[in-house]
C-alpha cells in the first residue's frame, strides 16, 4: 500500500427507501469523507454502492420497510464496502450472474437486470452471507 | 421530476432538469415522458447534460421510453456527462442509442 494512502471509514443506518437511499449516497459522497477520493473514483463509488441498495430496497424488503447498514473503508487503493440488512434472503444464497439479456430487436430490449451487471463490472470479491437472519454483502471496488 | 420540452419541426427536445435520474424518480421519469411524447415528432432528443447520476432504474426508465415510442419514433440523447457515459457503456445500452455530445441550437440558453 501506497504511504500517501487515503485513510476514511464511514458507517451509516438508513430506512429502505428510495429517497434514503438517494439521501445517504448524498451524504457519503458528496463531501469527501473517505479521504482523498477524486471526482470520478467518488461517482464510481457512488453508482456501485446505489445498485447494492437499489436491490436490498427493491428484493429483499420488497414489500416492507426495514434498515439498512453500510460500511464503508477506505483502504489504500480501495474502497471496501459492508451492506447488511435483515430482509428476503437471496434465492439459493447465490449472487445473481449478472448477464446481459441478448438484445436484437429494440422491442426486445431489456428495461431491468442492469443492476447486477454493473455491480459485477465494477465490484472485486463479491461475497455474500446470510447470517442470523441477515444478509450480509461485501464487496471492493479498486480506485482507477 | 422536471422536464422541459421544445419542439423544432420535426424533432421534439426534452431537458432533463433534475440532476438524478435514480430510483427515487424512475417511474415519474417514465410517466412524464410518456406524457411528453404522445404526440411527438418522428425524433425525440432527451437532453441528458444536467444529470449526473443515473442509476440502472432511471436507464431501465430511459430504454422503456425508447420502447413506448415504437418502431415509428426514435429517441436520441445528448450531453452524456461522464457518470451517467459510464453507465450506458458498461451495459452496452451505448450501441442502442444515438448519442450526441449536445442539443443543435440555444436550448440552454432559454432555460
Amino acid at each position: 500500500m501506497p504511504s500517501d494512502a487515503g485513510q476514511g471509514q464511514v458507517h451509516l443506518a438508513l430506512k429502505s427507501t428510495p429517497l434514503a437511499v438517494r439521501h445517504a449516497l448524498s451524504g457519503l459522497f458528496r463531501d469527501d469523507r473517505l479521504g482523498g477520493l477524486k471526482a470520478h473514483q467518488r461517482s464510481t463509488a457512488e453508482l456501485l454502492l446505489a445498485e447494492v441498495l437499489n436491490n436490498v430496497v427493491e428484493h429483499a424488503y420488497a414489500n416492507i420497510t426495514g434498515d439498512i447498514e453500510v460500511s464503508v473503508a477506505h483502504c489504500g487503493r480501495s474502497l471496501m464496502f459492508r451492506v447488511v440488512d435483515c430482509g428476503a434472503e437471496l434465492p439459493g444464497h447465490v449472487l445473481p450472474p449478472g448477464h446481459l439479456a441478448d438484445f436484437g430487436q429494440h422491442s426486445d430490449l431489456p428495461e431491468g437486470g442492469f443492476g447486477w451487471h454493473m455491480i459485477r463490472a465494477l465490484a472485486k470479491d463479491v461475497e455474500y452471507r446470510r447470517q442470523d437472519g441477515c444478509n450480509q454483502l461485501s464487496f471492493r471496488l479498486d480506485l482507477a | 421530476m422536471q422536464l422541459l420540452a421544445e419542439q423544432r419541426g420535426g424533432l421534439l427536445i426534452v431537458r432533463a432538469l433534475d440532476s438524478r435520474i435514480d430510483a427515487a424518480v424512475a417511474i415519474q421519469f417514465k410517466e412524464q415522458m410518456r406524457d411528453l411524447v404522445r404526440a411527438a415528432p418522428p425524433r425525440v432528443m432527451l437532453d441528458l447534460s444536467g444529470v449526473t447520476f443515473l442509476d440502472s432504474s432511471g436507464l431501465g426508465a430511459v430504454v422503456a421510453v425508447m420502447k413506448l415510442l415504437g418502431p415509428d419514433h426514435r429517441l436520441e440523447l445528448s450531453g452524456l456527462t461522464p457518470t451517467v457515459e459510464k453507465v450506458f457503456r458498461l451495459t452496452r445500452m451505448d450501441t442502442i442509442f444515438t448519442i450526441h455530445r449536445s442539443v443543435p441550437g440555444d436550448l440552454h440558453d432559454a432555460v
